[in-house]
């Protein structure tokens, strides 16, 4: 016995892909030519796996803010958002935040993953109640690991289900928080939020959205699904990252509740962890505005979304259940995905590998996410990388 | 107000498609180890029981459950 037992499946797993000699978990980008052009592990390849959804890495207006913040700032804070960590761009990009969400109050923090996990783990503790959706992001679940309170989980986007849950509670319905997502990273399928939202008006609790996949790309001001489905009022709690459409790293939480300004202060995730550099402080701001200033942006994202589907669904490929900037191709065999993923790579396009038990089922996807600055010329080179693959061999891996 | 009993009755019915041929199962059966159940299948158990009893089973009693028995008495305290 010892403390790498427990480690041999994913020891095992890495030897094999070792001998295939195919890497595809920490590919290494050498060289980023563009938000949608990179040299991945030797091949100039189209990048389709990068969640860089608005494009916006590259933006110059966003990298003049980022250098003048690092010249005037420094490079880093040293210290949590608690301590010294606090500058006057965190207090501005927070406000800018609950602006743009038309909230009261809003946190923000170092990554997206601190502010998922750290509401998580915080707003319910022992003796209170977490009803989460089956197919949340794993801060989520192991935000609310930390927490210690009861944990239930419902079917994925079942709200049949989350109402029995819900029911069966009782009065303990009054300390429960319902977790959700927006737009689910690995399907890119969107929450039924009306319904969910319906449900937790019946029953009470409260209701945080995990907007993090779908920021800037639904409803008329861009705030996500749960403003596309006209039911702001009912989430108490809004979470996501900048990791993402705003194209640098951190994360934030919005509220009307006011006692998130107190909150704050008993987030573990927020307080003992430095606060983000002033340099992505300032990139993240600008992009907020462009976000807001640019909606043929999240227009463009959709095209494109609609045409790397169809080509997919075109070639016999098994896609992912609704249109969305995520598209992902279900593949049974887990063997036949890694094949495929290293082709794709020759081929000309990097995209994710998800195995088990990262994607939601016992079956291996090859997810690809789009952004609003792929060209059309750009999609359809990613398309035709999978129509190398054979998709009459995609059929029969699915049979 | 189902007890001990009730449950570990209800458990048996569960599994016994879920198991592996040729096992026999007893309290003392290792879910995972023993009978081969996913974590999915885990969870699927866990549903089942949850449906058939109206009660709600919180994923935190999970670390605490290696056999049958575990289960079945982590059940009849939630019960209670």
């Amino acid at each position: 016995m010892s403390l790498f037992d427990k480690f041999k499946p994913l020891i095992d797993i890495r030897a094999e892909l070792d001998r295939a000699g195919v890497m595809p978990f920490g590919a290494v980008t050498e060289k980023i030519l563009s938000p949608t052009e990179a040299i991945v592990n030797g091949h100039k390849v189209i990048l389709a796996g990068t969640n860089n959804y608005l494009g916006l890495t590259f933006e110059p207006e966003c990298i003049e803010a980022a250098q003048k913040a690092l010249a005037e700032q420094g490079t880093g804070t040293t210290g949590s958002r608690m301590a010294n960590g606090t500058f006057a761009g965190h207090v501005a990009l927070e406000q800018e935040l609950a602006a743009f969400f038309a909230r009261q109050h809003c946190i923000v923090f170092s990554t997206g993953y601190a502010a998922t996990m750290g509401m998580g783990s915080t707003l319910a503790g022992p003796g209170d109640v977490i009803v989460l959706d089956a197919d949340s992001h794993a801060s989520i679940y192991d935000g609310v690991r930390l927490g210690g309170a009861d944990v239930v989980r419902f079917k994925h986007n079942d709200v049949a289900d989350l109402e029995k849950r819900l029911r069966r509670l009782g009065e303990r319905t009054a300390n429960t928080l319902i977790i959700v997502e927006g737009i689910y990273s690995m399907l890119g399928d969107q929450a039924p939020l009306a319904d969910i939202a319906e449900v937790k008006n019946k029953y009470g609790g409260l209701l945080m959205v995990d907007e993090a996949h779908s920021l800037g790309m639904l409803g008329s001001h861009g705030r996500g699904v749960a403003e596309a489905a006209r039911v702001e009022a009912a989430v108490d709690f809004t979470v996501g990252t900048f990791s993402k459409s705003l194209g640098a790293i951190g994360g934030y939480c919005v509220s009307d509740h006011p006692e998130l300004e107190a909150i704050r202060f008993a987030i573990r995730s927020y307080i003992f962890t430095a606060s983000p550099s002033p340099s992505i402080i300032a990139s993240t701001r600008v992009a907020l505005r462009l976000m807001q200033e640019r909606p043929e942006l999240r227009e463009r994202l959709w095209a494109n979304a609609q045409r790397l589907y169809d080509g997919l669904k075109g070639l016999g490929f098994q896609v992912s259940p609704q249109v969305s900037p995520v598209v992902a191709v279900t593949i049974k065999d887990r063997d036949q995905a890694i094949a495929w993923w290293s082709r794709l790579l020759h081929n000309g396009a990097y995209v994710n590998l998800v195995m088990p038990p990262a994607s939601p089922t016992t079956d291996s996807l090859l997810r690809c996410s789009v952004s609003a600055a792929h060209s059309d010329a750009q999609i359809d080179r990613i398309i035709s990388a999978f129509a190398q693959l054979n998709p009459s061999t995609a059929q029969e891996a699915n049979n | 107000m189902p007890d001990y009993n009730d449950f570990l009755e209800r458990i048996f019915v569960i599994l016994k498609p879920f198991a592996k041929k040729g096992v026999i199962l007893n309290e003392n059966s290792e879910l995972v180890t023993e009978l081969g159940l996913t974590s999915l299948q885990v969870m699927e158990l866990i549903e089942q029981i949850e449906d058939h009893f109206d009660m709600s089973i919180p994923l935190n009693i999970l670390p605490d459950i290696r056999t049958v028995h575990d289960l079945a008495t982590q059940l009849e305290k939630l019960s209670g």
